[in-house]
């Protein structure tokens, strides 16, 4: 065989290449990553949550039984779900707070440790928190070792084996759902529960709301209360604006909500 | 409360106002050490590769120096990571699974494929050397030196022009490699898109400029320290060679940084209000005073007066060292100070009294050892390498010196 100087070198470079890329780099041309980059909403089965802030009235109820069921120790200050108290007084002023994640409740008119008179309230609400389990999940975007990942239903997830605890996860999800757990050392966060939705049961912390103001359904089944409320009630989601189409939906935000 | 139940975070960090339950800084001391070595890193080689590609004459007695000393950082470079990582044992996957969506599983590719490149140009910039030591020395250090020759005993006018080639192209190769390890680290950060402070398609930009000058002026500061402690002669035509560098980066790295402060004030978005607080007043001293003014403006004010001498040199290249650490403080403890809430701040507390293994992990000691180490890396290096020897005397000195001056003389 005739090699020139030119193709030997061609042909090397490009037996170089193919050998030095992983085979793990040809994870971006899977075909369902690329689909769902055109498609971002599917039909398929997809786990979505509803809180009805204007029935929350922040017992806490929610935080202690998630600490409780999913085994995040109790004392520690990080939590799966938090409702987060806001006060708008009447000169405009707003005080937001959330004691220990309300794993006690607010049971003092007390907002960040001040008292404040009832006559200067104009006016005041909770708004429970989880984590979103995003469409497109920054991250799970930026996960270096693929620990974290969204299963098929739509249900984001971490594999604790497999986190390194870099943190670059905690970082870029901008509801600061995640946190280290203080026993596996590894991020942690909400999972709607999957061990139990998954047996067709409720979230812990929808079980343990005593006003119905949490509720986890599929958001394609026309017979879930979820796709109810979604499709017929005005709902609003959490930080659009980053672009990671969260699905905890909201009855009765307002703008001072962060 | 035990310590084992405080949540990863709260022993450094102090929150106002509201922040998110889960908020702590998660990316401490550990993460402004990284980006800062391998910074430094990339500048070494930058200022290296200055005489091997674009032929500077006077950088040649630094030009090895730079070299070794660039590498014995890179050795380190990974170490901060590994002390941040809450799972270290775990990190291996990051070479069996990368997910390359994420900027972090890049890392192993690209820092093997740089470590590759200075290996072997420092490998070829000193083979004669080695040879010549593997020939002469008996025993331990002789088995060393023949280990190091790697087989290879040609020193022939031919093989040591091939050598010049190779070295001319790895040295080429090496600035788009150094520039991709540290962009790639801006990077990592610019892609943030919750902290508002480091969201900036500036960034990779941002911190390959102030890379290239804490590099040199690390360069600048330890050489002539090392050639005083040696009590051998420094060429000034060198020193100021370096600083030219230095004051074109520097003024590279002003703007980019300035045009991206700039921005955020002039689009003044949501999280403006608490990013302005940040920087007038809590960051105020940290930002404006040390890394603005002390860590570029004096310094390029300094370099830029007529008759620089070496005092002069020196005590610039310090503050620009000063300074860029500061601003990798600043950005990346900076940027995590900013509530996400907007609402409120949190404040790193390093934690110095090492009363539990989370404390000494977290504080100054496994830090400072970091920041040592390189500097013995490169007194060891330079027992077996002759890195600061087979320098200038006055004689190689004064004729470069005449050359710039020609230089000078034909341009007016």
């Amino acid at each position: 065989m005739n090699l020139s100087r030119r193709k030997l070198l061609k042909m090397g470079l490009l037996a170089v290449c193919g050998t030095v890329i992983p085979l793990s780099a040809l994870e971006i041309f899977k075909p369902e990553a690329a689909a769902s980059l055109i498609h971002p909403y599917s039909e398929k089965k997809r786990w979505a949550f509803v809180v009805d802030t204007t029935k929350c009235v922040g017992c806490g109820m929610c935080v202690k039984a998630c600490k409780l069921e999913n085994e995040v120790p109790f004392d520690t200050d990080v939590q799966r779900t938090w409702v987060e108290r806001y006060v708008q007084l009447k000169n405009g002023e707003v005080i937001i707070d959330s004691p220990h994640g309300a794993r006690y409740g607010f049971t003092k008119n007390d907002p960040q440790g001040h008292d404040v008179d009832e006559a200067e309230v104009a006016k005041g609400l909770f708004v429970p928190k989880l984590c979103n389990h995003c469409e497109k999940p920054s991250c799970v975007q930026v996960c270096p070792v693929g620990a974290t990942y969204k299963t098929d239903d739509g249900v984001v997830l971490v594999d604790r084996k497999w986190c390194i605890g870099c943190g670059y996860c905690i970082t870029n999800c901008p509801y600061f759902a995640r946190f280290f757990h203080p026993i596996t050392n590894t991020a942690d966060k909400c999972t709607f529960c999957y061990h139990r939705i998954t047996k067709g049961l409720n979230t812990a912390c929808s079980d343990a709301c005593a006003f119905g103001v949490r509720k986890i359904g599929l958001i394609n089944d026309p017979s879930s209360e979820v796709f109810k409320i979604i499709n017929t009630e005005r709902v609003m989601v959490l930080k659009p604006e980053y672009g990671n189409e969260p699905h905890v939906f909201y009855i009765g935000l307002d703008d001072i909500v962060r | 409360m035990e310590a084992a139940e405080l949540a990863h975070g709260a022993l450094w960090t102090i929150r106002e106002g509201f922040t998110y339950p889960n908020e702590y800084i998660y990316w401490t001391i550990h993460i402004v050490v990284y980006p800062y070595i391998t910074g430094l890193v990339a500048g070494a080689f930058v200022l290296s590769s200055m005489y091997h590609v674009f032929g500077k004459e006077e950088l040649k007695p630094v030009a090895r120096f730079s070299l070794v000393f660039s590498f014995a950082l890179l050795l380190m470079a990974p170490s901060p990571l590994m002390l941040h990582l809450t799972q270290p044992l775990n990190s291996v996957e990051l070479m069996l699974t990368p997910h390359f969506y994420s900027a972090i599983a890049a890392f192993t590719i690209v820092y093997l494929s740089y470590m590759a490149v200075v290996l072997a140009e420092i490998w070829f910039v000193f083979r004669p050397f080695i040879i010549e030591q593997a020939k002469e020395k008996k025993g331990l250090l002789g088995l060393i030196y023949n280990a190091m020759t790697l087989g290879s005993f040609d020193v022939s006018e031919k093989a040591r022009h091939t050598d010049e080639k190779i070295i001319k192209i790895l040295a080429a190769v090496g600035i788009p490699a150094a520039a991709l390890l540290h962009g790639y680290v801006g990077f990592i950060f610019g892609s943030v898109k919750t902290v508002p402070l480091w969201k900036t398609p500036l960034m990779p930009f941002i911190f390959l400029m102030s890379a290239i000058i804490s590099g040199v002026a690390g360069c600048i500061v330890t050489y002539i320290l090392g050639m005083a402690l040696k009590r051998n002669f420094i060429c000034g035509a060198s020193i100021r060679s370096m600083c030219k560098v230095l004051v074109w980066f520097l003024v590279a790295a002003i703007v980019l940084e300035g045009v991206d402060l700039i921005f955020h004030g002039y689009t003044a978005e949501e999280s403006w209000g608490i990013m302005s607080e940040l920087l007038f007043q809590r960051f105020a001293f940290k930002m404006i005073v040390v890394q603005w003014l002390l860590g570029m403006i004096l310094p390029l004010f300094l370099l830029l007066l007529p008759r620089l001498t070496m005092f002069r040199a020196f005590t610039s290249a310090t503050l620009v060292l000063i300074g860029v650490f500061m601003m990798r403080w600043d950005v990346v403890i900076g940027g995590q100070s900013m509530s996400r809430s907007f609402a409120g701040f949190l404040t790193y507390k390093m934690p110095i009294i090492p009363n539990s293994i989370e404390a000494f992990r977290e504080g100054p000691f496994p830090i400072g050892f970091l920041m040592i180490m390189p500097f013995i890396l490169l007194f060891i290096f330079n027992r077996v390498l002759p890195v600061f020897t087979e320098v200038f005397n006055e004689d190689d000195c004064g004729f470069t010196e005449g050359l710039l001056t020609k230089k000078d003389h034909a341009k007016h």
